[in-house]
């Protein structure tokens, strides 16, 4: 069964997710739709400040105030998630759809020891024995590679290395093998030799288990070693959707292209990196139309006005000018 | 472990011996107390009697040794005015001062824990505003003006309570507490409430803002992702990781509080200490001050030692980095 046959886990449809702010409600998520299939990977990317981590929590329901989910739909497993009471969330959350972080030293609890704090996320879904919580923790410690994982449930989080301690995480996330783990840029503070461990593993872990995965992260080259769909965010919308070689070898939208080309392995050596031109508009100050514009290179009166995701086959694009193909077509007329 | 337990109290017994110089220094400066021991119209021989009496001729150092190979001996000396032993006199007063400063410390640390931790996880809840204005309110007023509002309002108005004295006291160990009878109890209520309204509003400050920084970390956005539940985020995630700036408060405030209550005391007349030490001070009853200093000092020391024990059994890093060291 490949994914794409198979019914989806989980489907978005148009989210919205606005932060109320004393001038007006800005939407950090604005109309995010995708579907993700069991076991598969796809890779959300955008520079900082895009909505891809408002995007992700959305998905969980952990929006803090002043957030708020204003609109659309996240079905898991055909369950309405939005609107669901907290409780109702609760119970799914961590069972269902887990979500890992960037940074484990911030998101472990320095004060208590690795095996408690997995014996509470064990804790929150299932009544165990304590013998049984311990065995199951050093089971899925060990799954992550943590070596001598029985000794290591009284270790606390500071004598466990960086690596140790995200895979303690990705740990607790998996505890009751969940469909769909939202992955917030979980590599990102680790070395780089940790990083190919650990999403070497995690694509393992997603294989074996058939989990689908979310992997959000603004590097591209992570992302394209991982899943096998990327979504380009930019200010709150999605930009550009498809296959992930298709997407790098072919962007189709001048954000992608740009992120793209600023990849350092994309610049000779001994050349500036190349950036793209400006910074993402603050939310409050978008321009009505499509949101790259004033720093797109492509840029014409026509994308003053707001432009749609146009669908074509297994690839979509939200640009009046789409690359590859304008060209193609101004050089047939 | 051992090793930061000795560690820390070679530390102690130098803070005491370098306090005991700067309090008897201290004291020895403000002046000769010689003429309150003798009568006003004591001959000039009465006079130097008495000083020699009282080694009060001897230079500076000599005194000083004296009185510390008597302290080392548990000797504090006899008091001036009361001619008792000093230790005898404080001992005295120390049990009212105690259980007057711990229950109302105790009823601050645990209301205002609550209240704070409740005011920083709801903090838009007309609850938490209200709690939030009672803070400032707890900061803003003075300790001796709210001690005769609640005199006036609650033993003249109302009749409800008793203006002052310690009630009735049961013997517990050889001595008398207040607050193991009805009577104790309904004495001990309003001075209590006085001494903790201040050490409230601070602890309502803290735990409302040490909750709120850690509701918003990763790792109860970890916890939360996890599912787990709200109640227990709160009792194992949130109160763990807030406690060491409150303990570090709780117990500078007791130490504070057990020396320097002594508004509350005169205002209740409440015969504990502070009302004894400012007596001594009034008639520079230089023993009694002496030994009241460097006992609140030692007082001061235990009271660091154990917050820094609480620490290391808390945090683990703390812990660890004493054994690395």
């Amino acid at each position: 069964m490949t994914p794409e046959t198979s019914k989806p886990v989980l489907e978005v449809e148009n989210l919205q997710t606005e932060f109320a702010t004393p001038n007006g409600a800005l939407r950090a998520v604005d109309g995010v739709s995708f579907s993700l299939s069991p076991g598969e990977i796809i890779g959300l990317v955008g520079e900082s400040g895009s909505g891809k981590s408002v995007t992700g929590f959305s998905l969980l329901g952990l929006v803090d105030a002043p957030g708020r989910i204003a609109g659309g739909s996240v079905k898991l497993d055909g369950t309405e998630l939005v609107g669901m009471s907290p409780q109702d969330l609760r119970k799914r959350r961590g069972k269902e759809i887990a979500m890992i972080f960037q940074d484990p030293i911030a998101t472990l609890n320095p004060l208590l020891t690795i095996g408690q704090q997995m014996e509470m996320a064990l804790a929150a879904h299932e009544k165990l024995s304590r013998k049984a919580a311990a065995e199951k923790s050093a089971e899925a410690l060990a799954r992550v590679g943590i070596p001598s994982a029985r000794e290591r449930l009284t270790s606390y989080p500071h004598e466990f290395s960086g690596g140790m301690r995200q895979r303690a995480a990705i740990a607790i996330a998996l505890l009751h093998r969940p469909a769909v783990v939202v992955a917030d840029e979980p590599t990102t503070a680790l070395d780089v030799s940790i990083q190919a461990q650990i999403i070497h593993e995690m694509k393992a872990l997603a294989r074996d288990y058939g989990v689908a995965m979310i992997w959000i992260s603004h590097d591209l080259a992570v992302v394209s070693a991982l899943a096998s769909r990327i979504l380009v965010m930019y200010a709150g919308r999605l930009v550009e959707e498809g296959p992930s070689a298709q997407v790098l070898r072919d962007p189709r939208h001048p954000y992608t292209r740009g992120l793209i080309d600023s990849l350092p392995s994309a610049t000779a050596p001994g050349q500036m990196l190349t950036q793209i031109p400006g910074s993402m508009p603050a939310l409050g100050a978008l321009p009505p139309g499509c949101a790259f514009a004033p720093r797109c290179s492509f840029a014409t009166d026509a994308c003053g006005a707001r432009p749609e995701m146009v669908q074509f086959g297994a690839r979509g694009w939200r640009c009046l000018h789409p690359l590859g193909l304008e060209q193609k077509e101004r050089a047939a007329s | 472990m051992l090793g930061f337990i000795i560690q820390r109290a070679i530390q102690a017994v130098a803070v005491m011996a370098v306090m005991s110089v700067i309090v008897f220094v201290g004291v020895y400066a403000i002046g000769n107390p010689v003429d309150i021991v003798i009568p006003p119209d004591a001959t000039q021989a009465m006079r130097e009697e008495a000083i020699r009496r009282l080694g009060l001729d001897l230079p500076l150092w000599e005194q000083y040794g004296i009185f510390a190979w008597n302290l080392l001996h548990g000797d504090f000396g006899r008091s001036f005015v009361y001619n008792v032993p000093v230790l005898e006199l404080i001992g005295g007063r120390l049990p009212a001062t105690l259980e007057l400063v711990l229950i109302s410390i105790l009823f601050a640390a645990v209301t205002g824990v609550a209240l704070g931790v409740y005011a920083g996880v709801k903090p838009d809840s007309w609850l938490s505003k209200a709690i939030m204005g009672l803070s400032i309110l707890g900061f803003s007023v003075p300790s001796f003006w709210v001690g005769l509002i609640l005199i006036l309002t609650f033993a003249v108005s109302l009749g409800w309570l008793p203006a002052g004295g310690r009630g009735d006291t049961v013997t517990v160990f050889g001595i008398p507490w207040s607050f193991l009878t009805l009577d104790g109890l309904s004495h001990i209520v309003l001075p209590a409430i006085n001494l903790a309204l201040f050490k409230l509003a601070m602890m309502i400050r803290l735990a409302r803002a040490g909750t709120r920084e850690v509701m918003l970390s990763d790792t109860v956005k970890f916890a939360r992702a996890a599912g787990i539940p709200e109640g227990v985020i709160l009792r194992r995630h949130v109160l763990k990781l807030i406690s060491i700036p409150l303990i570090t408060v709780f117990g500078l405030e007791l130490g504070s509080t057990l020396a320097f209550a002594v508004v509350t005391e005169t205002i209740f007349s409440w015969p504990g200490v502070g009302k004894l030490i400012i007596d001594s001070i009034g008639v520079l009853d230089r023993p009694v001050m002496v030994a009241y200093l460097v006992l609140i000092a030692f007082l001061f020391v235990m009271i660091n030692f154990t917050v820094d024990l609480v620490f290391a059994l808390i945090d683990p890093r703390i812990r660890s980095g004493r054994q690395g060291a």
